[in-house]
Order: C-alpha cells, then sequence, then structure tokens
C-alpha cells in the first residue's frame, strides 16, 4: 500500500537505501500493584518505600502472580488483533545487576502470552499494517543512581517488579514518521483499553529499536543494531537517522556492520556501541520452578473480550460513516480516547460539522498553547456545545463566538451567558438593520455615487460601516441582502 | 521417671495434658541436655533462654487444645525466623536476620510450639553428610566422627541425641530420609506441594519439601499435619483434603500391595542393606499386605538427571546472595568486583561446584543436550512411578545404599558423596511422598532405614505401612551418650 514517494530513503552517489525498523516496545502495565507482590506501583514515592520483601529478593520469598496483570496483557493482545495463547510460561532470565535483586528477571521467553497481532497506520499515503511479532509480561528491574554519592552507586528497588509488557512488533517499519505513527497508535489503543497510560516522561513508555538498511529492491535484510531504552518519540526518531546513516556510510566504505547493542545519546544525538554479538549475555533462560505454567480458559479470554470497548479503528469507521467525517478528521477525534469521548459528547446536541471544526481548531490551539491534555480542557464539551448552538441558531455570528469563546476559558463559563451579559447578540431584525444601513449610505453621499457608478469594490466598504457601527453584532448574512438591496435602489 | 529428654513427642503431649509434666521442665530439660551436647556441633544458633522465657509463658496461660502445647522444637537452620538468625549453612547469610517467618515454622508456632534454636545444615542444604557447613562438622551420636547425614544433620543428629523431642528438615534429593536412616530416627519427605515453601531458603525449587522428622512414626504423623498447609504464598503449594494422620494412622494394613523394584538392586550394595530388605519384605508380609515384583526401569538415570535440574535451579536461585542487599559482604573495586570477591569469600566449595555445574547446563548451546534432556528423563520416571502405582500402593526400598560413614571420608570424592542419594532423589523427580524407618543395624552396629515411597497425596498409607512394620521392628537406637563428659 506504500506509495514511493513517501518512503524514507537515504542516498549515496546514486545509490539508494531502504530502512528496515522493528521496535520492542515496553509498556508499563496499569495496575496498582506488582506483578508478583502486592507493593504500589505509584510513580514518584521515596526511593525504596514500595518495596516487598518479595521485590528485594529476600531469602525464601516466592512470586505470586498477579491475576489483574493478566487480564490487561490478555486486554491488550485483543486490542492488537493478536493470538491468546492459552498455555504461557514464565521464565527466568539470569544476569547480575545491582538493580536486579533476585539475580533474574521474569520474563517470557518461548512461550509468550500473546501472538502474532497487528496495528494498523493511517499514513498520508494510505493505510499500513504492521505486524506484531508477540507481547510478553515480564518484571522491571529497580534502578541506578550514579550521581548522588561520589563513590558508590545508590539503588531505588521501587520500580523492581512492576509488570511490564513487551510488545514486539515485525522489522515492518520503514521511516521514522511510521515509527512514530506507530507508538501514537499503540499508546491509543493501551489508552483506550486503560492497559497502559502511555505516560512516557515517567517511563510507562519505553522501546528497543531495531535498525537495518539495505539498497532499494534488496530482499535481504541486513545486518540489524538494536538501540537500547529510548523513552521518547522524537529521540526513536533521532536515533534512527543517525543509526541508519551510520550503517550507510559503514557500506559505502565497503565495511561490515556489526550485530550489536548501542545506547543513544541524546546530547551528542549519536548512538554509540553498548555490547557486541560476542560479548552478549548468556541469559541462561529457563522456566522459572516457583511458577507454574499459567493456564487460562477460552471462557476467560471471552469474559475479557466481552468488556473491551470500541477501538480507534472501529471508532474512526462509524465516525466516517455516521458522521459523515473525512477520514482525516475522523482519525483526529479518534486518536485519544478521551479526544473522542469529547466529541461524542458535544454532538449530542449539536452540529457535526460545527463541532468538528471547533474542536479540531479553536479547542485543539487553546489545549496546544497551554499544554493540556483534552482530559483538562478549560471548556467542558458541554459549553462548547452551547457556543455551537449558539452560532447555528443564528444568536451570534462565528466572529463574535470567537470572542465569547476567549470570555469562556476562564472558568469554564456558559456562553449563553456572556453572550447576554456582554449583549452579543447578534443584529438579526431587518428593520433594525435597515435603520442603520440607511444612516450609512445618508452619511456617505460620495461613496454611494462612486459605487453606483461602478466602483464594485466600495461594497466591502459599506458592510464594514455597517458591521462597525453595530458593534461588530449584525448579522452578516441579512446585513448584506440589505445592504445590496438598498444600493442598488 | 525416665530422663524427660528421651520421651517421644506423643508422650510428651500427653504428659502436657494431664498437666504431669509443665512446659517449662520439658524445654529446661532439652536445654540441659543441650548444654551438655556442644560437642555435637548441632546448633548454630540457640535461643535457649528465650524457649525458656517462653515456656514460662505458656505455662502461666497454657493452651491444651493446641497439638503442639508448649513443646520445644528446635530447627533446620533453613527455616527463616522471624528475629532469630538465619544462616542456610553458610558464610554469606551468617549476619542474617529475617523479619518474617516461614509458614512452615509459623505453622508450629500456632499450634504451641517454641523455638529451642536453629540447627546446622549444610550449606544450602547442598550435601549428605552436614561437611559442607560453614559452622562446622556435625557429629553423629551414633558413634565418634561419624557423619549424621545431610543435609538436615544438625536435625537428625539432635533428634538422635534427645535434644529437641521431633525437628524439621528439608528434602530436596534426600536431605531428611538419609540423616533420618543414618541416625536410627523417622523422616518423611512429603508430596511436593504439601508443605509450603514459603520462607523456607530455596536450594532446587522444584524439588524442596519440608518434612518432619522424628523418633517415631506417631510423633511423624502428628508434626506432619500440623506442618502441612495450604499456602496461596506459594504457588507451587497445593490444595487438597489433609488427613488428621495422627487421628487416622493405624497398623492395619491388609490387603495393601507393596511393590518391590528390582531396579533399586544396585551393584556393590552391602549385603547387610539386601538382607534387611528381605526382612523389611518378610514384616511387611506378616502384617498382612501384598508383595509385588515391579519394575521402574529409568531408576538409573534419576542421579544424573537429578544432578543438572537440581544444580540448573541452585544457580539462579543463589544468584541472589549478591552482597548488595543483605547478608556478608566483600568490598570490591566496583560492582563486579565485589560480587566476585562476595561470592568467592562467601560460599563453600560445594555450592560453588553446584553453581558452576547449574550454570553449565542452562548455558546456551547447552541447554538442551542437559537441562532439557534431563526435563524429559524426570518425566520418564514419573512416569515409571504411575505406572506402578497402577498395580500397587506403595514401594518398599532400602534408604541408602550404605550406613553412616566417617567424617572425611568422602569430602573429596563428590560422585561416591553424591551416590548416596540413589534411592532418595527418584522420589523428589517424581513429587511423591516417602518415608524412611529405622529398620536395622550393620556389622558397625550402625543403624539403617528403610523407605516406604507413597503415592502422590497419600501420606496416610505409608505411615500406615510405616507404623505396622515398626511394631515388628522394634528398633532401639544403641547410643552411649559418649559425647557427654
Amino acid at each position: 500500500m506504500t506509495k514511493n514517494n513517501s518512503e524514507f530513503i537515504i542516498t549515496r552517489e546514486n545509490k539508494n537505501y531502504e530502512v528496515v525498523i522493528g521496535l520492542e516496545v515496553h509498556a508499563q502495565v496499569l495496575s496498582n500493584s506488582k506483578l508478583f507482590s502486592s507493593s504500589s506501583t505509584k510513580f514518584g514515592a521515596e526511593p525504596n518505600t514500595q518495596v516487598s520483601l518479595v521485590d528485594a529478593a529476600f531469602p525464601g520469598m516466592l512470586p505470586v502472580i498477579n491475576e489483574f496483570c493478566i487480564k490487561q496483557a490478555i486486554k491488550t493482545g485483543i486490542g492488537l488483533r493478536a493470538k491468546i495463547n492459552n498455555k504461557s510460561v514464565f521464565d527466568r532470565k539470569n544476569y547480575f545487576y545491582a538493580d536486579l535483586p533476585q539475580g533474574y528477571q521474569i520474563s517470557q521467553y518461548k512461550y509468550p502470552i500473546v501472538g502474532e497481532g497487528k496495528v494498523i497506520l493511517d499514513m498520508p499515503y494510505g493505510q499500513k499494517e504492521i505486524g506484531i511479532e508477540r507481547l510478553h509480561l515480564e518484571q522491571d528491574a529497580g534502578k541506578s543512581i550514579h550521581d548522588v554519592d561520589p563513590e558508590n552507586t545508590m539503588v531505588d528497588l521501587n520500580r523492581s517488579g512492576v509488570a511490564l509488557m513487551e510488545i514486539v512488533s515485525k522489522p515492518d517499519l520503514s521511516s521514522p514518521e511510521e515509527v512514530n505513527i506507530y507508538i501514537k497508535k499503540l499508546r491509543s489503543i493501551m489508552r483506550y483499553l486503560g492497559t497502559c497510560d502511555g505516560n512516557m516522561q515517567e517511563g510507562s513508555l519505553r522501546a528497543d529499536v531495531n535498525v537495518s538498511v539495505k539498497q532499494k529492491g534488496e530482499d535481504k535484510l541486513g545486518t540489524r543494531c538494536e538501540i537500547k531504552n529510548v523513552n521518547s518519540i522524537k529521540f526513536m526518531q533521532m536515533a534512527i537517522i543517525y543509526e541508519a546513516n551510520r550503517q550507510v556510510d559503514l557500506l559505502e566504505e565497503g565495511k561490515n556492520i556489526e550485530q550489536e547493542t548501542r545506547l543513544f545519546d541524546t546530547k551528542k544525538n549519536e548512538t554509540r556501541s553498548m555490547r557486541t554479538k560476542e560479548d552478549a549475555h548468556d541469559y541462561r533462560y529457563f522456566p522459572d520452578p516457583d511458577l507454574l505454567p499459567l493456564e487460562v480458559t477460552d471462557e476467560f479470554i471471552d469474559s475479557i473480550k466481552a468488556d473491551i470497548p470500541e477501538l480507534p479503528d472501529e471508532k474512526k469507521k462509524r465516525f466516517i460513516e455516521k458522521f459523515k467525517l473525512t477520514p482525516y478528521e475522523a482519525t483526529i477525534l479518534v486518536s485519544d480516547i478521551e479526544t473522542s469521548k469529547y466529541f461524542e459528547e458535544v454532538i449530542k446536541d449539536s452540529d457535526v460539522k460545527l463541532s468538528t471544526n471547533w474542536i479540531t481548531g479553536e479547542l485543539f490551539a487553546l489545549l496546544n498553547d497551554r499544554n493540556l491534555e483534552i482530559s483538562n480542557s478549560p471548556i467542558s464539551a458541554k459549553n462548547l456545545s452551547k457556543l455551537i448552538n449558539l452560532i447555528k441558531n443564528g444568536t451570534i455570528s462565528g466572529k463574535i463566538a470567537k470572542t465569547v469563546f476567549e470570555l469562556m476559558i476562564d472558568g469554564d463559563k456558559d456562553p449563553e451567558v456572556i453572550v447576554n451579559e456582554k449583549g452579543l447578540k447578534q443584529q438579526s431584525d431587518p428593520k433594525e438593520l435597515e435603520k442603520l444601513i440607511l444612516k450609512i449610505i445618508e452619511d456617505n453621499e460620495e461613496k454611494v455615487k462612486e459605487y453606483k457608478s461602478g466602483k464594485d469594490k466600495l461594497f466591502g466598504f459599506f458592510v464594514g460601516q455597517a458591521m462597525k457601527a453595530s458593534g461588530g453584532k449584525a448579522n452578516p448574512k441579512l446585513l448584506n441582502e440589505i445592504l445590496k438591496n438598498k444600493l442598488s435602489k | 521417671m525416665t530422663d524427660i529428654t528421651s520421651l517421644t513427642l506423643t508422650e510428651l503431649v500427653k504428659n502436657i495434658k494431664v498437666k504431669k509434666l509443665s512446659s517449662s521442665e520439658i524445654t529446661k530439660a532439652f536445654v540441659e541436655r543441650s548444654e551438655k551436647s556442644k560437642d555435637l556441633n548441632t546448633y548454630i544458633t540457640e535461643e535457649f533462654s528465650s524457649a525458656i522465657n517462653k515456656a514460662k509463658k505458656f505455662d502461666e496461660k497454657p493452651n491444651f487444645d493446641l497439638k503442639l502445647p508448649g513443646i520445644p522444637i528446635a530447627v533446620k537452620d533453613l527455616f527463616c525466623t522471624n528475629g532469630v538468625k538465619t544462616t542456610a549453612g553458610s558464610k554469606i547469610l551468617n549476619n542474617f536476620i529475617p523479619t518474617y517467618e516461614s509458614t512452615v515454622t509459623q505453622n508450629i508456632w500456632d499450634q504451641g510450639g517454641i523455638l529451642l534454636g536453629k540447627l546446622n545444615c549444610d550449606e544450602f542444604a547442598m550435601g549428605s553428610s552436614n561437611e559442607t557447613s560453614f559452622f562446622g562438622n556435625v557429629q553423629n551420636p551414633i558413634d565418634k566422627n561419624l557423619v549424621p547425614g545431610g543435609s538436615s544433620g544438625g536435625s537428625s543428629s539432635s533428634l538422635a541425641a534427645n535434644l529437641t523431642p521431633v525437628t524439621i528438615g528439608t528434602d530436596t534429593g534426600g536431605s531428611i530420609r538419609q540423616p533420618a536412616s543414618f541416625t536410627g530416627t523417622v523422616g518423611l519427605k512429603p508430596t511436593y506441594g504439601s508443605c509450603s515453601r514459603y520462607g523456607i531458603v530455596a536450594f532446587a525449587s522444584s524439588l524442596d519439601q519440608a518434612g518432619p522428622m522424628s523418633k517415631n512414626v506417631k510423633d511423624c504423623s502428628l508434626l506432619l499435619e500440623v506442618i502441612s498447609s495450604y499456602d496461596p504464598k506459594d504457588s507451587t503449594s497445593i490444595e487438597f483434603k489433609r488427613n488428621n494422620y495422627s487421628k487416622e494412622l493405624t497398623n492395619n494394613i491388609k490387603g495393601k500391595k507393596i511393590g518391590i523394584p528390582k531396579e533399586y538392586r544396585v551393584e556393590g550394595m552391602p549385603n547387610e542393606i539386601e538382607e534387611l530388605w528381605k526382612k523389611g519384605i518378610e514384616y511387611i508380609k506378616e502384617c498382612g499386605a501384598e508383595v509385588v515384583d515391579i519394575s521402574l526401569p529409568h531408576t538409573n538415570y534419576a542421579l544424573p538427571t537429578y544432578y543438572i535440574v537440581a544444580p540448573a535451579e541452585a544457580s539462579s536461585n543463589l544468584a541472589r546472595y549478591d552482597g548488595v542487599k543483605y547478608g556478608f559482604r566483600t568490598k570490591g573495586k566496583n560492582l563486579i568486583d565485589m560480587y566476585e570477591k562476595t561470592r568467592s569469600d562467601g560460599f563453600g566449595n560445594e555450592v560453588k561446584r553446584r553453581i558452576m555445574i547449574g550454570t553449565y547446563v542452562l548455558s546456551s548451546g547447552y541447554y538442551d543436550a542437559y537441562y532439557l534432556k534431563a526435563q524429559k528423563v524426570r518425566r520418564l520416571i514419573k512416569k515409571d512411578f504411575d505406572e506402578s502405582y497402577g498395580k500397587v500402593d506403595a514401594i518398599l526400598t532400602p534408604s541408602t545404599p550404605s550406613s553412616a560413614f566417617k567424617i572425611g571420608e568422602k569430602t573429596n570424592d563428590p560422585i561416591s558423596m553424591y551416590l548416596n542419594d540413589i534411592f532418595t532423589v527418584p522420589v523428589n523427580l517424581a513429587g511423591l511422598p516417602a518415608i524412611s524407618i529405622p529398620a536395622g543395624f550393620d556389622n558397625e552396629g550402625y543403624p539403617l532405614g528403610l523407605q516406604i515411597i507413597g503415592k502422590a497425596f497419600d501420606e496416610q498409607t505409608i505411615l500406615n505401612i510405616a507404623y505396622s512394620m515398626e511394631e515388628k521392628i522394634n528398633f532401639k537406637n544403641k547410643i552411649t551418650d559418649w559425647w557427654i563428659k
């Protein structure tokens, strides 16, 4: 479906290189307690205040699975249109690190809870399907803090044991822009489902980015490098552009690309080698003998399915069919569940077309300006709906509506009250308007003569004068009609 | 009146309930004898004065409805005890004081038991002679310089020497049954999933089970009844109907079918063990049970399978002892250096050996050939038992291929040490219950044990068989108190 002109191509002396990208997204499961313990997962607590004996790996402590996290993973799998596996296994991934108290991470290796699925991206050049390889559950590690003490590393175990979903895509992404849309779509789906808050600042969503390059038209994939733990879309895009160019340069110099793990330095905007394939850890995965294989019945999966809300793709389809929105408008309005809720609330009693324009225009500009989420919008859906009705029924003009909108922001004021208090009601009485127009004709004899002698452009002048005289409240359509009529006499 | 410490648990409970003895009198008796028995080196941590205080408190407000009313009990130092140092016999935990209690020990205290102290054991329960403990060898009261078995060697020795009326051990490959056999005592490994592993320092998670050790079968059934419980804190704990084992104990085993597996007749097994086994078969017949020849064809592979599965799990379970969070630490130049120094200094040789074996068999490239294959063989071993249990109710074997050996005799020959577990490890691999009871002596006068293996969750049947055989055998331990000056 991808059209040629939309590809991300790196060119070197007549040679065109394509980029192949696969993502391993780590999404924190939205859950009050950890994957294998009852400790809180709340963000921002004092270090080591949300740590149980299990999280700190005390002798004889045993993991007990949190059923809610299982449900969340299955829900997400359903949102990714993926196969839910009736049987999955928790494995131990063994390695030593100061912030890994057990000396192993409990993860799923051979048998993940969710199998293959897909995510649809709406690109300017059409829809593109990105394959999902798998989704598995695993524990997060703690945090090593190196800059508090000059000699020692400090460890904060609050995150230790927090449930993560690792969502592995197929290498179907081919540009930084597709990565942007993919991450936003994943985030959107999970927020619809309530399975991950998608908050990248708090680390709820991070990704390992796999990048390789190949000459255009070549079937065989190039050697890939994995860029670890990138925590914003912007950095992912920067890292991809840097890394793809680095690889192309190596190929151009006739050198080989070594499969390795790299780190993205956000300050220098470059990737750096972290470890090569030879130094790769041998994680010695094996099934965790403290946990039995996880078995979920079809009935259990079905009961979760029954709880799945309308997801972005379905909602978009409905918006287009039912409300006659353009695909572009629909995509914007469904991208975030709160936006779609706001939209549906506004249009309950208001004109769809006007609502769409006002939400995607004035309201988005306002939110953007104040860096607010729509859930914290200073103007409620109810009041915006009222404002739109005032426009629609001719009480105020679109222009006055903008003034009213500004006045509504502070304290979510009722637009009807503003219009009444400020006397902003549109002048739609033909007799009143006629009076006003006749006065202007009287006061501007010269201009009237010029107009009548063929200077059509002066019509605007009369509209302006009349509008001014009405204090901007004249119904513009009516004003035009009457003015034309009077001037032609 | 006879010495208090020579009474069985059942007798002590009876004496307390009829107010013939107080908890204080009993506790003091065991404390005094323990004080005189330091040469056995069975205790790592003594809780004597605290035990006497608790006994006093019990006597002030006794509750005779409990199953272990005011009974002092020393436990293996692998069970975490709230506020009391828990070392697992290792230097790496020699300063570790848990803030929590294992479910099994909690069950004992809930029934009126009083902690006497923490008993010596092989480091992280890895050993068959108690010689790998950081806290030194334990003497077997049977004879000087004789090992008490392992890994629950401090437990078996204390029990046989009357330093505790009963005790608990853990059994990963025979660590309850073999020391019981070496000291002329009774030891039972329950079905995997019967006793919670919560709060027990892990060795090999898929094999570890706590179990009772006692002077007779009746005591064993009573203690099992106390410690066996479903525990949601252990995901491998199993919910099933647990009997009142002591109440339902009967010596009537008429009509029961007992299997004799030909594969347990191993090459080089001493004649006296063979004779003991034959005697056991005779006793069983006298009790009215029927003896059936059976085959467990994969028995030969049990030991190599065990020495892949157990070290693999151990290598991962012991990764948490890294000097970062608790326990022993040697300073290092950096994190890796600190890890290496801490673990080099903190672990003993046997533990290091098993960590290395385990790390090796899990390594990429070797995983399929070792760990995966071992798991497959493990299933075959279990299948052997499952098929036999279509024909028989229980299986009778010797507990060990030899009697207790001398301290130092096998320390430089790990394979020969491992071979001592040959009759006990198949049971752990299959997750089954088994009991070892004293059944006779070798030419030196050292005790020998017989093992009765049961169906999963059918502890009652093996207890009943053991109970009826016990009457016939009428075993009396020959202990001279040689260590008391």
